[in-house]
């Protein structure tokens, strides 16, 4: 698919359709795409399958709005808190399909889904009830040594949605901090959208091509959208909301408690600047590092 | 010996460090284990280092205080911030000599659950694995943090997340994960060994009355004496210096 360079997060999430399987939070508590997930539902996207690592609430919010008929993860809650309690309420109400992994069963899936293979092996998983209670892995043996492994198929999103520092408008990529599982989710998808900081010229990204996490052609759709993982932390950017995670986890125990509190934040703005109008928490950067120069050249 | 008072969960930090060896590669998670591994590498543990499933990897402590191992104090001047295939690759080589772990229930063994418990007729649903079951499968050994209540130790778990100990002697022969399994669980009481993969009791914590603490077990819990482990003894309080550097890196006291 071509890449349309800088639509608006509303033009661009629109190309997302209510039945898809999405996979997003990859980058663990960093640069999670809360504002690319808002918007997914105040455009009413809903019988989505979320596919990720450890969900840092961007899960349990797109629950508590209905969004969500399955979850492919290893972990959904409130890192800060522990709970998520619309993603409990959920599967304790029989609302919503789990398929639960753990972190590494998630990446190799995905990877494999990026390798165009099958499945891949692992050495984890056995022995646990993650494994013996799935439909999904099965249990095999190394034909060259003979050891028992099991075997997670691939996982191969309708779409990833990843949050990034900077991008062209083409849609190649620079991400740096921690990345956690934002390349193998990339290469298993049918299409990407990213969110970024900033677009930027292609020449920014040509000057420093070892950062490039993402190449045009794996690439959908590309938005300029600062503080678009708010709460979340994005390196050289701005700090975790720390408070906001504490706030919601007292505000959304139950579901009429959520609602009012995503009939302020999700449903009560238009885009991400006027949410960026709730937020009086002072997360900038303190104290900037500035990487060593890092030269190319010929 | 601490010349101020501390709060149980100051002892179960300083405990936890206590179980990284200078030299190891730690696998930090969520939680007490983000601050045991900042204590440990600023005292005994210089060289040691911290892997993160979220790809970062650290030789020292964050610079301010972190909720999440993803707060950019943890970022910054970190040894290297790549992504979660690389450090569970490391772990799956066997190149991890330690990982934390939490959960709402244990049994003897060292079973783990942080996926769904029961409460009378209801079934409460947890957050999950996360990493925690490749932890359990693959770290050389493992050490488990919770509170002390009684309804986290349990006979049987109702969930097996993170796998531990044969319940047969034969170690980890439940399933031919490369881990070396539960080493020792830290609570707010009590600290506790595994031989022959069973839990005992090593170590009771100051001020602990330790039949009270036994008896939150539905079972006869054994103790370092009964096999051959030495005697029973006071766990160490917090020291002063150990103190100060856990109030530094968690200065209003979220985590502790």
């Amino acid at each position: 698919m071509s890449t349309e360079p800088s639509e608006t997060l509303s033009d661009a999430v629109s190309r997302i359709p209510s039945g898809s399987s999405v996979a997003t939070g990859l980058a663990l508590e960093h640069a999670i795409p809360f504002a690319a997930g808002h918007e997914l539902v105040r455009q009413g996207t809903d019988d989505l399958t979320l596919i990720g690592p450890i969900s840092d609430l961007l899960f349990d919010q797109l629950i508590g709005c209905g969004a969500v008929s399955r979850v492919r993860a290893a972990w959904v809650g409130n890192v800060s808190a522990g709970t998520g309690y619309r993603f409990r309420e959920a599967v304790e109400n029989d609302g919503i399909d789990v398929e639960n992994h753990s972190n590494f069963s998630v990446a190799l899936a995905l990877r494999a889904g990026a390798l165009g293979v099958p499945y891949l092996p692992t050495r984890s998983l056995l022995g646990s009830d993650v494994f013996a209670e799935s439909d999904l892995f099965e249990r095999g043996t190394d034909p060259f040594g003979g050891e028992e492994v099991a075997l997670v198929p691939a996982i191969e999103p309708d779409w990833t949605i990843v949050h990034a520092q900077r991008a062209s408008p083409e849609g190649d990529v620079h991400l740096w901090g921690n990345t956690g599982i934002v390349d193998p989710a990339v290469g298993a998808a049918e299409n990407v959208l990213v969110t970024a900081e900033e677009v930027v010229e292609p020449a920014v990204i040509h000057s420093d091509p070892s950062r490039t996490a993402i190449t045009r052609e794996q690439v959908s759709a590309v938005v300029e959208c600062p503080w678009g993982a708010h709460p979340s932390p994005v390196a050289g950017h701005y700090n975790r909301d720390n408070e906001y995670y504490l706030r919601y986890h007292g505000a959304t125990d139950t579901q009429a408690a959520f609602d009012e509190w995503a009939g302020e934040w999700v449903y009560g703005v238009e885009d991400r600047e006027e949410y960026m109008g709730l937020v009086d928490a002072d997360l900038s950067i303190t104290e900037p590092t500035v990487a060593a120069e890092v030269r190319y050249g010929q | 010996m601490a010349s101020e008072t501390y709060a149980p969960r100051e002892l179960m930090v300083s405990a936890a460090a206590a179980e990284i060896e200078d030299g190891d590669t730690a696998f930090v998670g969520m939680r007490l284990p983000l601050i045991a591994f900042q204590l440990a590498v600023s005292t005994h543990a210089p060289d040691s280092m911290a892997v993160y499933e979220s790809g970062v990897v650290r030789d020292g402590p964050a610079d301010g205080f972190i909720h999440t191992m993803c707060d950019l104090p943890n970022l910054n001047h970190a040894v290297s911030t790549t992504g979660m295939i690389d450090i569970m690759s490391r772990l799956q080589r066997g190149d991890v000599d330690v990982g934390f772990l939490g959960g709402a229930e244990v049994d003897r063994y060292g079973n783990l659950n942080t996926t769904r418990v029961r409460a009378g007729d209801e079934e409460i649903r947890l957050p999950g694995s996360g990493g925690a079951c490749d932890i359990a499968c693959m770290a050389g050994r493992t050490v488990l943090l919770m509170p002390h209540e009684s309804r986290r130790f349990v006979e049987e778990v109702n969930y097996v997340t993170s796998p531990g100990h044969a319940d047969d002697g034969s170690g980890r022969g439940n399933h031919p994960a490369p881990g070396g399994g539960p080493d020792a669980l830290v609570t707010s009481k009590a600290t506790f060994g595994f031989a022959d993969g069973e839990l005992f009791l090593r170590s009771v914590h100051p001020g602990v009355d330790r039949e009270a603490m036994l008896a939150d077990f539905p079972w006869t819990v054994r103790t370092a004496p009964e096999i051959g482990e030495g005697p029973v003894t006071t766990t160490p309080e917090p020291t002063d210096e150990e103190l100060e550097l856990i109030r530094t890196f968690d200065p209003d006291g979220f985590w502790t």
